[in-house]
């Protein structure tokens, strides 16, 4: 389990250039972003170092930015492998609100899943069975 | 034979004898009847048995819709249930709302009084009356009834809203009175007209007469141009009857009040002196021959000002200008009544957003848009979309709910909403630019 920074945005001009701006400034080092988007909002996911520092910056600069549970798991650089990955969760009754992945270095890529914290043994179960290795979030602090 | 127009151009001295006699009347008949008036009276050291001139009425306290609210529901009855036929609300929460009561008399006034609209225009039996002010608590749709029925027109009962349907039976029908709300008789206009209807042909619109909003002399005129007909504006409430306290005639030069039915103060709102005629004040109304909740000097918040000199139509009854806007905070959005201290009361059962909000208000197609922007509390687990939307699904029925009218809510981050000596902005009315 890994700590992604979540920020409410509003949809309107620079909001994002000024979060990362924000970020840049505080030295806070970024591995993914991703954007779920209305007309009205946005909700930015954001995979970095210092999480806590992060939030932190955000909060005292205006925006709206808090912590939230994910799971990350590595998978190979390959064809399948995710499929691989959702299969083996698929044998459970785990729902998966959302996930993206991302790159980490040239063999690996991280796969992020967003699981109610209810499910969320059942899913680290299942995926640790399947041979995948979930990161800890010191693994990502400290990348 | 006489007919009921004939008080209309009353010798105004005999007009205010029926005033006084009205004013005498019902003191009396408050001070005797209901509690609240007994003990405002005894308090304030106010006879109401010495009332023989418009001065003496002007020592009489006050009434404001916080003693209606207080008095919920029955309070202000001055006459048993069992004499009551129908009532009405003005918009609120239960609890806050304002309870009208009729008696079989007050419906006659009421239709009398609208009926007048219908005069003014020198209508009657040949018109065929559209009503399309929402028919139900609200004054709007049934006292526009009363009033087309008693003028004798042919009267269409629609309601509000399908705005495709509305166009259809007003161009099937015949229509030559449209009753509603300036606002949406533009979107009539504006809709049809994208229906390749042309309103001018199509429809055979006469007169409108529209209320329960302000609009500039530039709409009205706008309005006049795309349906062909002459506006005239309608004014009431439900504390003291509904639509058809004040009426405009043809010349549309301020609206006549019913002077036989109520009596109208202009005060400086601040001191609660009386104000000569010509000076912008706020409408202070008394019935006069209401039976079941009857007023005396109930503070309407309105600000107008009585137009001094005679009408050129030669009707004697005095008129007011049209509405220069209110003492208070209230709100008019499509025609009802909204108090922020309303929306107030709702947020405050939402721990997920902040109590900083602002409402917005703005006209599409003519239509009141209102918006409502809170900020997200740094507390709510707002990571998921379906949560956001969720929320906003939630305060949007409990605000229906509460205020009858649609409001879309909008989550923005915190401090966007502008805060002047720690206190935000509550509403920002942006509806006259479309105007």
């Amino acid at each position: 389990m890994i700590m992604q920074l979540t920020v409410f945005l509003e949809n309107s001009e620079g909001r994002l250039a000024a979060l990362c701006r924000t970020l840049a400034d505080a030295g806070v080092n970024m591995s993914a972003l991703t954007i779920a988007e209305t007309s009205d909002y946005g909700i930015v996911r954001i995979i970095c170092d210092n999480v806590f520092h992060a939030v932190d910056v955000l909060e005292e600069a205006g925006f709206r930015a808090t912590k939230t549970k994910v799971l990350a798991v590595e998978v190979p650089d390959r064809p399948g492998a995710l499929a691989e990955l959702l299969e083996a969760l698929g044998s459970t009754d785990v729902n998966i609100e959302y996930g993206y992945c991302f790159l980490a270095n040239g063999d690996v890529a991280i796969d992020v899943l967003k699981i109610k914290p209810e499910d969320r043994a059942a899913a680290e179960e299942a995926i640790t069975k399947a041979g995948f290795k979930l990161l800890h979030w010191n693994d990502i602090a400290e990348s | 034979m006489k007919k009921p127009q004939d008080i209309l151009t009353m010798p105004h001295d005999q007009l205010e004898a029926i005033q006084l006699e009205g004013i005498k009347k019902t003191v009396i008949q408050c001070y005797e009847n209901v509690e609240f008036y007994h003990n405002l009276y005894d308090e304030a050291g106010f006879d109401p048995y010495a009332v023989e001139s418009f001065a003496d009425l002007a020592k009489a306290p006050f009434t404001t819709k916080q003693d209606l609210r207080d008095n919920y529901p029955f309070g202000f009855f001055a006459v048993p249930k069992s004499d009551v036929r129908e009532i009405h609300m003005s918009s609120g929460t239960t609890g806050v709302a304002t309870v009208g009561g009729y008696t079989d008399h007050d419906l006659e006034i009421w239709g009398d009084c609208f009926a007048r609209g219908i005069w003014y225009a020198d209508g009657g039996p040949d018109d065929v009356a559209h009503i399309c002010y929402g028919y139900g608590l609200f004054t709007g749709g049934l006292g526009a009834h009363y009033g087309c029925e008693q003028a004798g027109c042919m009267t269409i009962p629609m309601s509000a809203g399908n705005t495709e349907r509305q166009i259809r039976v007003l161009r099937e029908m015949g229509s030559t009175i449209l009753c509603c709300t300036p606002s949406y008789a533009m979107h009539i206009a504006d809709t049809a007209l994208a229906m390749g209807i042309d309103p001018k042909k199509d429809f055979h619109l006469r007169v409108g007469i529209h209320g329960a909003e302000a609009f500039s002399d530039n709409f009205r005129a706008e309005l006049e141009e795309k349906l062909n007909y002459k506006v005239l504006d309608v004014y009431g409430l439900t504390e003291t009857m509904g639509p058809g306290v004040a009426i405009e005639c043809l010349e549309q030069n301020g609206l006549h009040l019913a002077e036989d039915h109520f009596y109208a103060e202009i005060i400086d709102p601040k001191t609660g002196e009386v104000l000569p005629d010509g000076e912008w004040g706020e409408l202070v109304l008394t019935t006069l021959d209401r039976e079941a909740t009857p007023v005396v000097r109930y503070r309407t918040r309105d600000i107008t000002r009585i137009i001094p000199g005679e009408c050129a139509c030669g009707r004697t009854h005095r008129r007011i200008d049209r509405l220069h806007g209110r003492t208070d905070d209230m709100l008019i959005i499509r025609g009802v009544n909204v108090f922020p201290s309303q929306i107030e009361d709702v947020m405050k059962t939402f721990p997920q957003v902040a109590s900083w909000y602002q409402i917005e208000l703005t006209r599409k197609n003519h239509l009141d848009v209102v918006t409502l922007k809170a900020e997200v509390n740094p507390d709510f687990d707002f990571d998921q979309i379906s949560a956001i939307e969720q929320l906003q699904k939630d305060i949007q029925s409990r605000l229906k709910t509460a205020l009858s009218v649609g409001i879309r809510v909008k989550l923005v981050e915190p401090k966007t909403i502008a805060r002047s000596e720690g206190k935000a902005k509550r509403v920002i009315d942006l509806r006259g630019e479309d105007q």
